[in-house]
């Protein structure tokens, strides 16, 4: 493909001068796009560059405030979110929309007839075929419940194809799969290219945009800052566009592991199996999968939220009787949770409301049942100016806070408490690089001073750049413990699939 | 169309929107009373002298708004933890029983009153920890078990005045006894047509609010309402805090009823409560859930209640017409208060 020079008629669709503004906030700027028949594009950008706000006005969701959108030469009116379908475009969202409880080929049909369509062995042989040339294997009359995720995401394709999509764009389509399913879907996408099926891949993960893509367009804070064919280019150039400066990312120096600070011993519960875990002191325990593999069930374990079912949990050595989430919190565990929102802050308090939340009741800030807010506000104050929490005071509200600074407040929460076992459960999710840069050699500090961290992470290169020991859950089984380097990134893929062990036993 | 919450409202918002409402309230009560053939200028004009126009008028009102301060207390604190105690008529039932099981001769001297309160409160925390448990432990709807309630203890009250409470010289007429004058609350002054329960509800208030704000236990409250999720992972005990809730709330309704009989009615009988309870429920929106703010939202409408009463009677029109205006008069500032806190986008 030749990125500056799109011979017209090839040109698919074209978005033109697009802008929006939310408030103050500018979340597209007069952006350019196009695509061409039978091209990968890449749309790259951090959270918040303004990809999903372009998406979102394609689909006509979002009416923009200057600029048009052009799919094979025709204006789409603006805010019709069905006249981006009938034109050919489909979209594969990051969650998908499918119903669990129809079959594959019920979910492929639905919204795509009347209300007594009869044509099943016609729409039947048409996502068989659909199917074989694109490589998109899957039981068409499977249940959609009983599918896994990666299956999931062909019915989705499917769906798309199946109505005459003829641009495909995929929202992030490789946060919930393997490597290996990952590699099979680039497959499907270059047999959908060379059938003239134009693709967009929305994406933050630069070393599958560079496998996949023939153009890479960057994003960043609402413009266009980059449009590269990717033949030209490479990761570091692309995240250098991304960021717009170079940011070094902390390298963890070697561990140097002492006693295990918190031992589960065959747990079962909450979806786990049998799971069997020591975390170590002064080392990070990288925790790998695919979601829904019972990370969640060991990081609410942990947290105290759920209490095993058989097995033990030893702290420093010691076997607890009881357990809960202010037993875990006394006995030293940190806890950073998955979902700052949700289970993490309440917005509608203050910072200083947030900062005690777990603490509240210990004599510091409370005698007799009666708050001590002066002191309260002070520790937060701390907090504060200790994480580099930006923010107008201790009396802020929390949901006025951006992510990362929300995220520094909880980090500081967790830490001033200074724990011996910390539990990070994808500590540095939807932040911005410089946010991630700084929890992260937080976290590597904490490791330093001799705490045991279990970071549970979707992202392998967070895992493979921090932890000292990887362990991967899959089914809510978990893996042995590898070294750091021990394992290549496509064993780790074969263990997130389940087939580890195998592999394993062949050897 | 969706409603987004607005952090901080500006202040033409909070005098605004309320004015408006009151205003549209007028226009649409000045309709009313004109379809009714009345003179919808000396309608609104005797509603207004009605509520507040004389001494007498000003102090029956603060006697209506007395109940409501209690069970709008009750209804604050519950949905503040975002427990939907819609049951408060029945809590306010049960302290009524118990201010005449105690007071109408089974207990004498000075500590009568101190010990009905008591056993008020308690009787009405009992009546909410039955659908919390079951809430808790069971899932069950509180929505749906503290109504029910509200009928079965109307439907008990009335087993109790034609039985074993009715009034041996009440010539048939399903009442209780009268109270003996130690279990009796004294007037704030002599002469005075107001009682210590509306004292009392003042430091209601006042307790609610510190209570909220200045101890670890409103702490709770306050997270398990916003969000339960934080509030369990932050280790917060959630079921207990949600049975302190429900005792609370249970308590305050509960003096509501109590106050109602040892101040103001003497005795006990049916049509004790117009409804207080549910009233509550309008109060406590009116009031954004604040323990201050009840007060005077109970004063509101307390005022609007008395108003028409008096109004429907002067101007000879219909007594339904009152009680349209009521509906139309609240409903216009529960939305227009709601208004200083959202906004409206249409899409």
């Amino acid at each position: 493909m030749n990125p500056s020079g799109n011979r017209a008629q090839d040109v698919v669709l074209r978005l033109d001068g697009i802008t929006k503004r939310f408030g103050m906030l500018v979340a597209n700027d007069a952006i350019n796009l196009t695509v061409s028949r039978g091209e990968v594009v890449a749309l790259l950008g951090e959270n918040g560059a303004g990809k999903t706000t372009l998406m979102n006005i394609l689909f006509g969701h979002y009416v923009a405030d200057a600029g048009s959108v052009q799919v094979f030469g025709k204006s789409l009116p603006a805010g019709d979110p069905r006249a981006a379908l009938a034109a050919g475009v489909g979209m594969v969202h990051q969650h998908f929309t499918l119903c669990d409880n129809l079959t594959v080929l019920d979910n492929i049909r639905l919204g795509t007839e009347g209300l007594f369509g009869r044509h099943r062995a016609g729409v039947r042989a048409r996502v068989l075929g659909l199917a074989r040339d694109f490589g998109l294997s899957v039981d068409p009359d499977a249940r959609v419940g009983s599918l896994g995720v990666g299956q999931r995401q062909r019915v989705e394709i499917l769906k798309a194809l199946y109505r005459d999509a003829r641009i495909l764009i995929l929202d992030e389509p490789t946060a919930v799969l393997t490597p290996q399913e990952a590699t099979a879907l680039f497959d499907t996408l270059r047999k959908a290219t060379a059938r003239g099926v134009s693709v967009v891949f929305i994406s933050h993960k630069l070393a599958e945009v560079i496998a996949v893509a023939d153009r890479c367009v960057v994003l960043r804070q609402g413009r266009v800052v980059g449009d590269v064919a990717t033949a030209f280019t490479n990761r570091a150039a692309l995240a250098a566009l991304m960021v717009g400066a170079e940011v070094a990312l902390p390298v963890a120096m070697p561990a140097a592991p002492g006693a295990v600070l918190l031992h589960l011993h065959r747990v079962s519960g909450g979806g786990l199996q049998d799971v069997s875990l020591n975390l170590r002191a002064g080392q990070i325990t990288g925790l790998a999968g695919v979601s829904g593999n019972g990370q969640a069930a060991l990081a609410d374990m942990i947290a105290g939220l759920i209490a095993p079912v058989g097995g033990e949990i030893n702290v420093q050595g010691r076997k607890v009787p009881r357990w809960s989430a202010r037993l875990a919190i006394a006995a030293g565990v940190g806890r950073i949770p998955e979902d700052r929102q949700k289970s993490g802050s309440v917005a509608d308090f203050t910072l200083t409301e947030n900062a005690v939340l777990e603490v509240y009741y210990k004599p510091q800030f409370s005698t007799w049942g009666w708050m001590n807010w002066r002191a309260a506000a002070r520790w937060a104050q701390s907090i504060i100016a200790g994480y580099d929490v930006r923010c107008a005071g201790p009396g802020a509200r929390m949901g006025l806070l951006s992510g990362g600074n929300m995220q520094k407040l909880i980090l500081g929460r967790v830490l001033t408490a200074a724990p011996v076992i910390i539990l990070a459960n994808q500590p540095v999710r939807g932040l911005d690089v410089g946010a991630i840069a700084y929890v992260q050699a937080r976290l590597i500090a904490a490791r330093d001073a001799g705490a045991a961290v279990l970071l549970i992470s979707e992202d392998l290169e967070e895992i493979q750049s921090l932890a000292d020991v990887v362990q991967v859950m899959t089914d809510g089984r978990i893996s042995p413990e590898f070294a750091r380097g021990a394992l290549t990134t496509a064993d780790l893929g074969l263990w997130m699939a389940g087939l580890g062990q195998k592999m394993r036993d062949a050897a | 169309m969706r409603l987004d919450p607005i952090a901080n409202p500006s202040i033409w918002r909070i005098v605004g929107f309320p004015a408006v409402a009151l205003l549209a309230a007028v226009v649409v009560a000045s309709g009313l009373a004109a379809l009714a053939g009345a003179n919808p200028l000396a309608t609104l004009g005797l509603i207004v002298t009605g509520a507040v126009g004389s001494k007498f008028a000003l102090l029956e009102t603060l006697n209506r708004a007395t109940p409501l301060i209690f069970c709008g207390l009750s209804v604050a604190v519950a949905f503040r933890a975002r427990l939907w105690n819609i049951g408060a008529e029945a809590q306010f039932y049960a302290g009524a029983v118990m201010a005449v099981m105690i007071g109408t001769g089974a207990v004498t001297g000075p500590l009568v009153l101190p010990l009905s309160a008591f056993a008020a409160m308690l009787a009405g925390a009992i009546l909410l920890l039955g659908p919390v448990i079951l809430k808790t432990k069971a899932g069950v709807d509180e929505v749906v078990t503290t109504l029910l309630f509200n009928f079965i203890m109307l439907l008990f009250v009335s087993y109790l005045l034609e039985g074993p409470m009715k009034d041996a010289a009440g010539m048939g007429w399903p009442k209780s006894a009268a109270l003996i004058a130690e279990a009796r609350l004294p007037r704030l002054a002599q002469g005075l047509r107001l009682h210590w329960g509306f004292a009392l509800a003042l430091i209601a208030a006042v307790a609610v609010w510190v209570i909220q704000t200045r101890t670890t236990l409103g702490f709770e409250m306050r997270a398990v309402g916003q969000n339960p999720v934080a509030a369990r992972f932050a280790g917060m005990p959630v079921t207990g805090v949600l049975i302190k809730t429900a005792l609370l709330s249970g308590g305050l309704a509960a003096l509501g009823g109590w106050s109602e009989v040892a101040g103001l009615k003497g005795h006990l009988s049916l049509d004790l409560s117009p409804g207080f309870g549910y009233t509550g429920i309008i109060v406590a929106m009116l009031a954004l859930l604040r323990p201050l703010a009840v007060v005077p939202a109970a004063i509101f409408v307390a005022g609007i209640f008395v108003g028409s009463d008096s109004m429907s009677r002067a101007a000879d029109v219909p007594t339904y017409i009152a009680d349209m205006l009521l509906a139309v008069a609240l409903l216009c500032m529960v939305l227009g208060v709601a208004l200083t806190r959202m906004r409206v986008v249409w899409e």
